[in-house]
């Protein structure tokens, strides 16, 4: 290879690397853009300097309470969900190889809905172990789903159909739940069965923090493994990843970080679904895509929320506004499939 | 010699078998008849024999009486509904030669539903007559919206394609239903109803609109026995055996549509059921549409039965609603289905 053609190479790849980390960059930018208007701007508008000040912890009579105590749980709560469930939901559809394999779709997302609801509704925890709990339902759940779909190997459909019934009943296990509690109210049911944002507190904030912390880093030091996977698991292993090893810490850290955010926020509708492919979409395959997925999310359940509560006509949990824009895309996605005929 | 004896042996054969299906209808008529009796005798309250014969014969002095008086009405409409979505499976099964076909799957019971809250919600439909003619608009439209992005592109429909976009356009309704009723405190109670089907709260007034429905719906379904049967051949050879296809389809589907938006509007979305019913009877009596279709009917009255019954046992002194029971018994079901068959690939 002349060193020309080789000059060329590098200097597509460093343009193709930048090109990525500046859309990287837009992405954190909007976030951070909308996260300050969710701040600022509700029933009523804060002006920013006050916001600012709050931010730092001064008392500002009339905007404390908004912002403090009202807008920035809330902010900070659906930043965190949507991180999370970016991250996780992306691992899943790179190692499976499958848009459609996202957690919310086979089942792992209202496997910890019903196991957090089970938890607080029937067992009366609170805090943390609920979190805990949630990833061990979430954890077996993937168990469950995987083990019923591996004949002969994995086959994705089979998956992807196991994954369906599997939520299916799941769902029905938190309605029936629901069902059981002292007072069925609208909001906490919605949570759980949509997902919503609804009354956050700062304090649950810690565990999802640490979620991210723990099982998001472990992912992304698995980034590598991971787009090794996506060229095929015959090829990664001839790459000298450690096909099993890497897939299981996968698992776990996907799971684990949907769980944590899910025993909060309940499973988010699509976010983790959909996070992936536009992510995909905007910056192209070349670089991993797992903190453009996570940005994504941070930013869909942003904008859902914020959608949800002021520019529709009503309120509506964050759930219903990304259950709504996620259906059209996976439909899309069956027709889109169809006419190129490759793998979804 | 022997050879003129031969002809004797398949109708022999067609004859066993013949009884053995007839032994079988008999048996699950005798279920039937004793789930009925657990039906109106079993619930919450315990009642006294004497009780039960008495509100049978129309009396409601005491409150055991008045109990087993509201259980006739909900043990009818179980009946009904659960005989109608189980026809209506396998008649979707058999249009759609397609085994995970099922009016909960394909989002059709979805449908309806959001077509009865939207109309509630926005048109001020009130009348009973005006909820099934909705919901039988409803049904009929996702069906169809269904069954045309999953048929899409090459392989037309298949398991995973139906199955996803069904699931898609489930979710996407069910969103759809609770934007609509959230911000309507008139209506917002009900929103459980619409997600999740019972048949607990009957009266007669309330299922006596959705007869002729259901009686139509009964009457188109069971008479395209036939011509399901040609279909099951491929689309070709029904047509080389002088089968009108796309018609004969219509036809068929629209049987099940109307009894899937009738039971519908008045049970709310209960899925599963018409998935179960006629994978179940086709163990019993094999593939042939004209006993396949009676017996889905009465195997589908039974396991809604029995699924209300164990609704009302399980709970006390709450109750289940029946469609969270289909989907505890259905779901894994499914995932039998889909590891047992060869499911073909997307």
């Amino acid at each position: 290879m002349t060193s020309l053609t080789l000059n060329a190479i590098i200097e597509g790849r460093q343009r193709r690397g930048r090109r990525h980390f500046r859309l990287v960059g837009l992405m954190l930018v909007l976030v951070l853009a909308i996260f300050a208007l969710t701040l600022s701007v509700g029933q009523s508008i804060t002006p920013p300097g006050d916001v600012l000040r709050v931010l730092l912890g001064e008392n500002v009579p009339g905007a404390t309470f908004t912002v403090g105590q009202l807008r920035l749980p809330r902010a900070v709560l659906a930043v965190l969900a949507g991180l999370s469930f970016g991250l996780g939901g992306v691992a899943f559809q790179i190692m499976l190889r499958n848009p459609l394999a996202s957690p919310d779709i086979i089942g792992i997302s209202s496997g910890a809905s019903a196991a957090a609801v089970f938890a607080i509704i029937l067992l009366g925890m609170k805090g943390p172990m609920v979190s805990v709990f949630a990833v061990v339902a979430g954890l077996g759940v993937a168990l469950l789903v995987y083990g019923l779909s591996s004949r002969n190997g994995v086959a994705g459909t089979r998956l992807i159909l196991v994954g369906i019934g599997v939520s299916a009943m799941l769902e029905s296990v938190i309605a029936y739940i629901l069902s059981q509690a002292p007072a069925w109210s609208l909001q906490e049911a919605m949570r759980w069965l949509t997902g919503s944002v609804n009354g956050a507190q700062i304090g649950q904030a810690l565990p999802l923090v640490l979620a991210l912390v723990v099982f998001g880093g472990l992912l992304l030091s698995r980034s590598r493994d991971l787009e090794a996977l996506r060229l095929g698991d015959d090829t990664a292993a001839a790459l000298g990843v450690r096909v099993n090893a890497t897939r299981i810490m996968i698992i776990i850290g996907a799971v684990g970080i949907i769980a944590s955010a899910t025993a909060i926020t309940g499973p988010i509708a699509f976010v983790a679904f959909l996070s992936g492919p536009i992510a995909a979409r905007i910056v192209g395959n070349n670089r991993s895509l797992l903190i453009p997925s996570a940005l994504i999310g941070a930013l869909l359940v942003l904008a859902g929320d914020y959608a949800g509560q002021f520019l529709l006509p009503g309120r509506y949990p964050v759930g219903v506004v990304t259950g709504a824009l996620g259906a059209p895309y996976l439909i899309y996605l069956i027709v889109r499939v169809n006419r190129t005929g490759g793998s979804l | 010699m022997r050879l003129s004896r031969r002809p004797d042996l398949p109708r022999s054969i067609v004859a066993r078998s013949h009884r053995t299906k007839s032994l079988w209808l008999v048996g699950l008529v005798a279920i039937l008849a004793l789930l009925l009796m657990l039906s109106v005798t079993v619930g919450t309250r315990e009642v006294a024999w004497t009780d039960i014969f008495a509100a049978l014969s129309g009396k409601v002095d005491d409150i055991g009486q008045a109990a087993v008086a509201v259980r006739i009405p909900r043990t009818a409409l179980a009946l009904m509904a659960g005989a109608a979505l189980g026809l209506a499976g396998a008649v979707m099964q058999g249009v759609t030669r397609n085994p995970l076909a099922d009016p909960g799957i394909l989002g059709v019971n979805m449908g309806a539903s959001l077509a009865v809250v939207v109309g509630v919600a926005w048109f001020d439909i009130a009348s009973a007559d005006a909820y099934i003619w909705t919901a039988v608009l409803g049904a009929g439209c996702s069906a169809v919206f269904v069954y045309t992005i999953g048929s899409l592109g090459r392989g037309g429909a298949t398991p995973l394609k139906l199955a996803l976009a069904g699931a898609a356009t489930s979710v996407a309704f069910s969103s759809m239903v609770i934007a609509v009723v959230l911000p309507r405190a008139d209506i917002a109670g009900g929103i459980r109803s619409w997600q999740i089907g019972g048949v607990g709260g009957a009266t007669f007034d309330r299922i006596l609109p959705v007869l002729p429905f259901l009686a139509v719906g009964f009457a188109i379904s069971l008479l395209s026995a036939r011509k399901l049967n040609s279909l099951a051949l491929g689309d070709e050879l029904a047509a080389g055996l002088g089968e009108r296809v796309a018609v004969a389809r219509a036809a068929a589907a629209l049987g099940a549509i109307l009894l899937c938006g009738a039971t519908t509007a008045i049970c709310g979305p209960i899925g599963f059921l018409g998935l179960v019913v006629p994978h179940l009877c086709r163990l019993l009596v094999g593939v042939d549409h004209r006993w396949l279709l009676p017996f889905s009917m009465i195997g589908g009255a039974c396991l809604l039965l029995a699924a209300d019954v164990v609704g009302r046992i399980v709970a006390r002194p709450a109750e289940l609603d029946v469609g969270i029971v289909t989907a505890l018994i259905g779901a894994p079901f499914f995932i039998w289905i889909v590891r047992r068959q060869r499911v073909r690939e997307l």
